[in-house]
């Protein structure tokens, strides 16, 4: 799990930089290219294909894993020990995480099917855009603005996603470190600040996509 | 310190053996002393139920001040109570009120099947330190004891893990029951002096496969051990068995 | 007759003689001579892995649920080793002195000074196990002074090291159950030895959780199983610490010596009330900056700290100036007990006295503040870095006392009072710690061996480790070598199934007593008997009357007492009721014995026998001897004397003046 999930918490520093150009307030242009950089080049294909294996990797061991445990309980208690002992979060890391799950399929609907299988299966085209050097490229940053203006329902969706990601990254986060073996005191310091950071930082960059759209922060 | 008389209710887990179904059973105790500590509380409670004609409720303990770790009652949804760093055995009476309900379960585990009543069976802990938990040395081959200095700062933090008292509360509290606090403590009491260097691989590795066998969960790092562990054994041992543990996977043949 | 069988030739060649002359058994018939081994503290848990290692076949029994539980865990001081690492003049013919000494001339000298011999070992040992030791920054052991010795010979881990080393006894115990070498049975209680051609041949257990009872064979049978200080009820000792293994071995025949040796140490947290079920010692190094006194007043009920200095009775002080607040245990819990006796007690049970470190708190700030060069430091501060150094030394008692009683002894003096720890008598052994029955050997606190008369502080780890893992592993060799011959005997035979009947139909006795009154209420009254008229100070007619009493109270627990639920279930009280039925015997031995020893000596103090200034009286001319008593039938004992002699450590009178 800790090994998947630092994968997923590196690619998640991509996907919000990426993401964060639409601040550029440039009509999309600069997250258009970003993102047919990402589209285009072999090597991120190649990536992208073993991002997907990290995602399946961590989904299935994460729902063995707490299938597993929970089963090592047969008879629960009467009274819980609740937050005395940890935080709601990390026990409820397989909640977050099916939370997490459900959205990325919302997620990946709205934008990876139409950018990379378009044209296919009756699944709509992205709309093209032409910059400077007169190259046609999908224009994302347009369906962004379809899919989150005006549409309260799917920005509140994409906002609890977040959330849910968030408490996930705050646990875990420090607990792949420390399934990693990570137990030097200052290390451990510093990677529960990094930690708590990230995982406030990045769900809110993302969060602040959808939001900024909606209430028409960017154009 | 002032003390004062309570009447207290308590709902005790009865159960007859292993096979029995068991169930909650509510008895009602008066004027029990502030001064008394949690198991002389029970005490009470078994004399008035043998007066009663009724069977006693067995429960485990035996030093009664916090060392042998016989001790095991999950009291009011925590293992051991409500104090930090303490037995059930130094449980004091002060910790409750006149009138207080207080409910009384044993550890659960799949790994610790209740024997009877509050009693459980904590046998897999031995078979864990079978598996590996010492350092292969037969009576009579050890060199003086000062030949092999240890740096003062490991020779601490090998205490502090050794100084677990193997009750279980670590298994009790984990939403995983989980045994890793327990293998840690024994694991990094080792692995941090030189005597446990030879077997330091073989160990980590053995004790591991040993604890899943005995169908203890696997540990996601929630720190509930660490919160109810009466002797504050850290958490940062089992981030220690961590990297034992990787670091053997990957050099070790088997 | 008694046959110590003490080799002969000089004192410090003894052990070295007979190592080299005694009789070994090849490896390939160790494997097929069975060894029983009960108790699992450090005596037994280092004899069983030892033996193990061996080769030897060995079954292991506790009642507890795991052997890592036994009593041995809950020692807190150290553990003594003739290793010299100070330099201060410390070598193995000093602690065999100190401990003849301190053993007030009652014990036996090849004995001690083998014991002195091995205590190197036992440390090296330990290491190698791995236990963590406490250590210099140099990375080497380190020493403390320990129960007024004169030099640094105490080994520990901080105050846990009965822990760390019964879990270092107990790894290699788990080792060689894992390597076959060891049966372990868990939860299993001995309740007969099984005696087949007048030689030990087995044992009868009770598996605790079905109640059904098992028969073991071997060709040898070690009894570790501890001390018998529950006889007082209330006592340091674990709740489930019992005399029975030892005790069934002496209705067998095996000789009880010195019953009456009873170590009381002065520093326990006081009974808060009748709920009480065991005390708890802490640490005697509280008295080196503690000072004890009671109100001058009787029945004072003021606060300690609103009573004024001139109304305090300092009474160590005022008594003993010369060792004050640090003279030895027996002197300190007597002099307690005779204050609360006379009313000056403190607390709701007026069965404590003050322990006050107001005093040392305001020295050390005094200090403290000069070397901060804090000059004209206010109350406050200095109280305040006062207290700090206290916590410095004295943190984790600090705390343990605070848990237990809620009180802040920062604030206000702790209560202590004495408490029974440490049971001398036992099982008479011989130097090759066996029985007078063959084959039937006593390991640990539960022979009467090493100690004498009294035991000094941080010797009982040293003893049940020097047993278990170096005299042993020899001394049982000598007597195997001849048993090659003997094939197992099936547990079928006559003698097994005899001995099963009477555990079975004793216990269906107790069952069916069908009475009114409690196991635990026998229990109470029982310890009250023996705490007042056989506790820390005796004379003879409080024995006289104690052993009545006993009697009676022996024939009302046999009357009256009420066990609930079933014979073939985990039953606790059934359990406790056979413990106590055994304790109400011994009680009467042990107030026999001291009866009989019309002397004051290390843990026994009679009244009649002490010195004008109040201390024991030895009276070496008539009882320089080892009381070993034969069972002779129902409340009927025969003494056997085993004279002790002192070729090397001549006895003198314990002096603190």
């Amino acid at each position: 799990m800790g090994l998947t999930g630092l994968f997923l918490i590196s690619f998640l520093v991509v996907h919000s930089g990426i993401n964060a150009c639409i601040w550029a307030n440039d009509h999309g242009e600069m997250f258009n290219k970003a993102a047919h950089f990402m589209g285009a080049s072999v090597v991120i294909r190649i990536l992208e294909n073993g991002l997907f294996v990290g995602f399946i990797i961590h989904i299935v061991q994460g729902f063995i894993l707490v299938a597993k445990n929970r089963s090592r309980r047969k008879i629960g208690y009467q009274v819980a020990l609740g937050n005395r002992g940890s935080r709601w979060y990390s026990r409820s890391m397989g909640l977050l995480g099916t939370l997490i799950l459900l959205f990325l399929v919302l997620h990946l609907y709205h934008f990876w099917t139409p950018s990379r299988l378009g044209g296919y299966f009756n699944i709509h085209e992205l709309q093209p855009v032409a910059y400077e050097n007169g190259k046609e490229i999908h224009n994302l940053y347009a369906e962004m603005l379809q899919v989150f203006q005006g549409n309260s329902p799917v920005v509140l969706i994409y906002v609890l996603g977040c959330f849910s990601l968030s408490f996930h990254l705050m646990h875990g986060f420090q607990s792949a470190f420390r399934t990693l073996g990570l137990h030097n005191q200052r290390y451990v310091v510093i990677v529960k600040t990094v930690g708590t950071l990230y995982s406030i930082i990045i769900p809110l960059a993302l969060a602040m996509m959808p939001l900024s759209i909606y209430f028409h922060w960017v154009n | 310190m002032e003390h004062y008389k309570m009447n207290l209710t308590l709902k005790v887990w009865r159960q007859k053996n292993h096979q029995d179904k068991g169930q909650f059973v509510t008895y009602q105790v008066a004027g029990i002393s502030s001064e008394m500590s949690f198991l002389e509380m029970f005490d009470v409670l078994n004399e008035n139920l043998i007066e009663e004609g009724k069977e006693p409720i067995a429960f485990d303990h035996d030093c009664r001040e916090g060392i042998c770790g016989t001790c095991s009652m999950y009291i009011n949804g925590r293992p051991h109570g409500p104090w930090q760093g303490t037995t059930t055995c130094q449980l004091h009476m002060r910790a409750f009120k006149d009138g207080d309900t207080i409910v009384v379960e044993p550890w659960r585990a799949n790994a610790f099947p209740v024997v009877k009543d509050l009693i459980v069976d904590r046998s897999a802990f031995d078979r864990i330190i079978q598996a590996g938990g010492f350092i292969s040395v037969n009576t009579g081959n050890a060199v003086d004891g000062n030949t092999l200095p240890i740096e003062k700062s490991r020779a601490d933090e090998s205490f502090a893990a050794a100084a677990c008292i193997g009750c279980g509360a670590c298994v009790a509290a984990c939403k995983n029951s989980s045994a890793m606090l327990f293998v840690s403590a024994k694991v990094s009491h080792l692995a941090l002096l030189p005597q446990g260097e030879p077997e330091k691989h073989s160990r980590v590795l053995n004790m591991i496969t040993h604890m899943d066998k005995e169908g203890f969960g696997a540990c996601s790092n929630t720190g509930a051990c660490e919160a109810v562990c009466p002797k504050e054994i850290s958490l940062d041992n089992i981030a220690r068995l961590n990297m034992e543990y990787l670091g053997s996977s990957l050099t070790m043949d088997k | 007759m008694l046959n110590s069988k003490i080799p002969a030739g000089p004192l410090e060649d003894k052990w070295m003689n007979y190592k080299s002359t005694c009789k070994l058994v090849n490896p390939a018939n160790k494997r097929k001579l069975e060894i029983i081994v009960v108790g699992t503290g450090l005596a037994g848990a280092s004899a069983a892995a030892s033996l193990g290692e061996l080769g030897y076949k060995v079954k292991c029994y506790c009642f507890q649920d795991s052997p890592r539980r036994a009593h041995s865990i809950a020692a807190q001081g150290g553990i003594n080793a003739s290793k010299n690492y100070q330099n201060d003049g410390d070598s193995v013919f000093r602690l065999f002195y100190d401990t003849i000494k301190g053993g007030d001339y009652r014990s036996r000298e090849g004995n001690v000074h083998r014991l002195a011999e091995v205590s190197g070992n036992i440390i090296d040992q330990c290491v190698a196990q791995g236990v963590p030791f406490a250590r210099e920054y140099g990375g080497l052991l380190s020493n403390r002074s320990f129960g007024g010795t004169l030099v640094q010979r105490t080994f520990y881990a901080a105050g846990q090291t009965g822990q760390q080393l019964l879990i270092g006894a107990y790894q290699a115990l788990e080792r060689q159950v894992a390597l076959g070498n060891v049966k372990m049975y868990n939860r299993h209680e001995m309740l007969d030895v099984v005696m087949i051609d007048g030689k030990a041949r087995g044992i009868i257990v009770r598996d605790l959780i079905t109640g059904k009872l098992e028969r073991h064979f071997a060709h040898a049978v070690l009894l570790c199983s501890g001390g018998y200080g529950n006889v007082f009820y209330l006592s340091t000792n674990a709740m489930g610490s019992n005399v029975t293994a030892a005790w069934k071995a002496h209705k067998k025949g095996a000789y009880f010596a010195n019953p009456c040796y009873t170590q009381i140490h002065p520093t326990c947290i006081p009974v808060t009330g009748d709920h009480q079920s065991k005390l708890t010692l802490m640490s005697e190094s509280l008295r080196n900056d503690g000072r004890i006194w009671v109100p001058l007043k009787k029945g004072d009920d003021r606060k300690p700290t609103q009573i004024p200095e001139n109304e305090r009775d300092y009474y160590l002080e005022r008594r003993y100036p010369a060792y004050g607040n640090l003279v030895p245990r027996d002197v300190a819990s007597r002099a307690a007990k005779e204050r609360c006796d006379e009313g000056y007690g403190v607390g709701s049970s007026r069965q404590a006295v003050y322990l006050d470190f107001a005093t040392a708190i305001h020295r050390y700030g005094l200090m403290e503040a000069g070397k901060q060069g804090i000059e004209n430091a206010d109350a406050d501060t200095i109280i305040k870095l006062g207290r700090e150094v206290v916590k410095e030394k004295y943190g984790n008692l600090f705390d343990m006392y605070e848990k237990i009683t809620g009180e802040n002894p920062y604030l206000v003096p702790m209560r202590i009072y004495p408490a029974v720890h440490y049971t001398m008598g036992g099982l008479w052994v011989d130097y090759e710690l066996m029985t007078n029955i063959p084959g039937l050997y006593c390991l640990g606190e539960a022979n009467f061996s090493d100690h004498g008369a009294n035991r000094l502080g941080a010797s009982a780890l040293m003893q049940g480790l020097a047993d278990g893992y170096f005299v042993i592993p020899y001394t049982i060799g000598n007597y195997l070598a001849n048993e090659i011959r003997t094939e197992n005997i099936p547990t079928d035979h006559p003698a097994f199934v005899e001995a099963e009947k009477a555990v079975s139909d004793r216990i269906s006795r107790l069952m069916n007593i069908k009475g009114n009154q409690s196991v635990e209420s026998f229990h109470k009254r029982l310890g009250k008997i023996m705490w007042n008229k056989c506790g820390m100070a005796r004379n003879a007619d409080g024995l006289k009357e104690a052993i009545g009493e006993i009697r009676t109270l022996r024939e009302e627990f046999w009357r009256d007492l009420k066990i609930p639920g079933d014979i073939n279930d985990l039953n606790p009280e059934l359990d406790k009721a056979g413990r106590v039925a055994d304790f109400m015997e011994l009680a009467e031995l042990i107030c026999i014995d001291a009866l009989d020893r019309n002397e004051s000596c290390g843990g026994h103090f009679r009244e009649e026998y002490q010195t004008p200034e109040g201390e024991a009286l030895r009276r070496d001319d008539q009882y320089q001897y080892v009381a070993a008593w034969e069972l002779q039938g129902e409340n009927k004992w025969e003494l056997h004397k085993e004279e002790l002699e002192f070729e090397v450590a001549k006895p003198s009178q314990r002096s603190y003046k």
